[in-house]
């Protein structure tokens, strides 16, 4: 491995890869926002014939005609799908298939017509369709630097602008900015940036460069200058690895395996990432049904005590008072006598001390609960949605006229009123 | 039959068979699923070569077919796991295509499981393999692959013709009525499959994709009615297999290449042109009721 991190060959291509991860997953987050992803694609495959009339015109591979090429047409495309959008009843994601296949299959035509016709310079344009990377060469990560600084630094200077276009243009355009200038460059550097991915990855796979990174950042943060930054970092990191696992291993493609890293980034964030990930969400609700059903029994017993004044429940009354199945009764029963609130005495069930006052404080805050929603306008200024509508830790004040209107609608929990009426 | 009729009688089967769940993607907004699944085939077709360690016609079909339904699903999961749609298309494609390459280049790089050619298609050598069924003779393997697929199109499109009417229009009041929107779904998805396998060998992922949208899509700027969109996109399609294969001919090039770009010019005509939607025909309409209006 290190012998190989010491070949230049290799260092030019980890270099370019890495460049090219991080241009598009940077302009991909603004791509993903503004659900443009699919747009790259059909960005990718329009560059294909801008390759192919560019090689025609100067008659040899040099990097810079073909990327302009590439890119007048991939504009023409993007252009062409505005303009069906628009100006017909046909939708956004017809016209973008429409646009790619077509594209596309007029790229296949020319290519074909040249290698027919090739003179002398074999012309090898096949590799911008999967890509290889292992191609490139100094003169081409030259370029890809140049572009890469020049990208990246108008997002920087215009991060704001990009910003509000993204999320709010009529906003933007009241501000008195330039939206049509705006939207026009953004949509110029996001052509620009698949347009330089295609040596690298090839017309097919270059829609998840700027997909994937963008969607992985997505899961770990809800601001758009962390995310553009992550989408950078995820987008470098992928071509590391796909440069990297694919070096040793004679006749790897790098493209298809810098598109498999940070795909797999992206799952990874589907499942672990904080907040946002299947895991945690998923923990989340368990936890919440948890409680949830403890709460249910425990509120069942205490208004069953309330109503019949019997200390102890058969298992039949424990059924009949609370909403739950079979299985999950047994399970809430046992972590209730786990933690000590709930005794079993052979046949019966009773509260010891301790869960009767934790049953107390639930029933109490059920019924604050229904209070609240009975008169939501009288309470609509307590933030109870992001107390976890937790009405006990709310200030004495602000409980008493919720339990003014327990009392009139002689709701208030009544097994242990004396105590309460202490407080 | 010659050599010219054979390739111009798959790719109109082809394109036919193709505009048929076309219609069906275009209405339904789903157009961009079949670019994907056309794409996730390849994985299919290495899959159950690595699996049968043969070139066998009906489990490459199989395997294929399969992949292109886990497509669809993996979309739909995604999606419900809170991806947005465009994104979750985008990952679950590319992901499934690049897993495709890989393996290709890692165990199949001596097979005839070219990735170029299963993207560009070569239909130039469509009627060199033959393969004698049902006492009939001499006839390509594609040809038969691709005209069971239409058959299958054809009866499943009359036989539900119906319910996918109503749930490709208003899928609420579909669901309302009871009709199974989730089961025609995934039934479209398995259309959508079958008829980019069968096509794919013959004329590639690209004009797959180009054959389910645009023929469609023309036809949708030309008539009001469902029927006729159909027939109309059928129409187009051939037509554009036609005179594909002849520019081809004339300019010695890729053929299923200048049937995409046939496609492409046919709706670009019908985007100018329609009688009711075309661009410029609704400016000169426009004039003509202005003028009348200054005259008035």
């Amino acid at each position: 491995m290190l012998d190989l991190l010491a070949n230049p060959n290799t260092q030019w291509v980890l270099v370019g890869t890495m460049l090219l991860g991080i241009t598009s997953g940077v302009l991909g987050s603004f791509a993903l926002l503004r659900r443009q992803s699919l747009l790259g694609d059909a960005m990718s495959h329009a560059a294909l014939p801008g390759i192919c009339i560019a090689f025609i015109i100067v008659g040899s591979k040099e990097m810079l005609p073909l990327i302009i090429g590439a890119g007048i047409t991939a504009y023409i495309g993007t252009y062409l799908i505005q303009a069906f959008v628009k100006h017909s009843r046909i939708k956004t994601d017809t016209a973008i298939g429409l646009v790619l296949s077509v594209f596309f299959g007029i790229g296949i035509v020319l290519l074909t017509y040249i290698n027919r016709n090739a003179t002398g310079n074999q012309s090898g344009l096949n590799e911008f369709i999967f890509g290889q990377a292992a191609a490139m060469v100094r003169s081409d990560v030259n370029l890809f630097v140049i572009a890469a600084i020049a990208l990246l630094t108008i997002t920087f200077l215009l991060f704001k602008e990009f910003k509000i276009i993204t999320f709010d243009r009529e906003f933007a355009q009241g501000l008195g900015l330039p939206t049509v200038f705006i939207n026009g460059l953004l949509m110029t550097m996001i052509v620009a940036s698949v347009v330089i991915g295609l040596q690298a990855v090839g017309v097919v796979l270059m829609a998840a460069m700027l997909i994937a990174p963008a969607i992985t950042a997505k899961y770990w943060t809800d601001r758009l200058d962390v995310m553009v930054i992550l989408s950078g970092v995820v987008g470098g990191l992928s071509g590391l690895l796909g440069t990297l696992i694919s070096a040793p291993i004679s006749g790897m493609p790098t493209g298809p395996l810098i598109i498999v890293s940070s795909c797999s980034l992206f799952f990874l964030s589907l499942i672990f990432a904080p907040k946002k990930g299947l895991l945690t969400k998923a923990i989340r609700l368990m936890r919440l049904r948890k409680s949830t059903s403890q709460n249910q029994v425990m509120q069942g017993i205490y208004e069953f005590i309330e109503e019949t004044g019997r200390n102890t429940l058969t298992l039949d009354d424990l059924i009949s008072v609370q909403p739950l199945s079979g299985l999950r009764l047994q399970q809430t029963i046992k972590r209730l006598q786990k933690r000590n609130w709930l005794q079993r005495s052979t046949e019966t069930y009773q509260f010891t001390d301790k869960g009767i006052k934790e049953a107390h404080q639930i029933t109490l805050n059920q019924r604050m609960l229904q209070m609240y929603s009975m008169h939501e306008m009288q309470f609509a200024h307590l933030p109870m949605e992001k107390n976890n509508w937790d009405f006990l830790s709310l200030p004495n004040s602000e409980q008493q006229p919720l339990f003014e209107l327990l009392s009139k609608h002689e709701l208030f929990p009544s097994v242990l009123q004396e105590r309460t009426e202490d407080r | 039959m010659t050599y010219t009729m054979w390739i111009i009688l798959t790719a109109s089967l082809v394109s036919v068979a193709c505009s048929i769940v076309g219609v069906l993607l275009v209405l339904r907004k789903m157009a961009m699923i079949s670019d994907a699944i056309s794409h996730t085939v390849l994985l299919g077709l290495v899959s159950a070569f690595l699996i049968t360690q043969s070139l066998d016609g009906l489990a490459m079909f199989i395997g294929a077919a399969i992949a292109g339904i886990l497509t669809a699903v993996f979309i739909q999961l995604l999606n419900s796991a809170g991806v947005q749609a465009d994104a979750a298309i985008g990952i679950v494609f590319t992901f499934l295509f690049a897993i495709g390459v890989i393996l290709v280049s890692m165990f199949a790089r001596d097979v005839h499981l070219d990735v170029e050619h299963s993207i560009m298609g070569e239909l130039a050598f469509i009627p060199w393999t033959t393969v004698d069924w049902l006492g009939i003779e001499g006839v390509p393997q594609a040809v038969w692959m691709i005209s069971i697929v239409l058959v299958i199109n054809i009866i499943l499109l009359f036989v539900f013709y119906k319910e996918f009417k109503l749930s490709s229009f208003d899928p609420h009041l579909a669901a309302a009525l009871g009709i199974p929107v989730v089961f025609l779904h995934y039934l479209l998805m398995g259309m959508t499959s079958i008829t980019a396998v069968a096509s794919f060998d013959a004329v590639g992922a690209i004009l797959v994709v180009a054959m389910i949208i645009a023929p469609p899509a023309t036809a949708y700027l030309l008539t009001e009615q469902l029927g006729k969109m159909f027939i109309y996109s059928a129409i187009i399609a051939v037509l554009s297999a036609i005179s594909g294969y002849y520019f081809a001919a004339m300019l010695d090039t890729n053929i299923a290449g200048m049937m995409a770009t046939m496609t492409g010019l046919f709706f670009l005509a019908a985007f100018l042109f329609s009688p009711t939607h075309g661009v410029v025909i609704k400016k000169i309409r426009n004039r003509f009721t202005t003028y009348s209006n200054d005259e008035a």
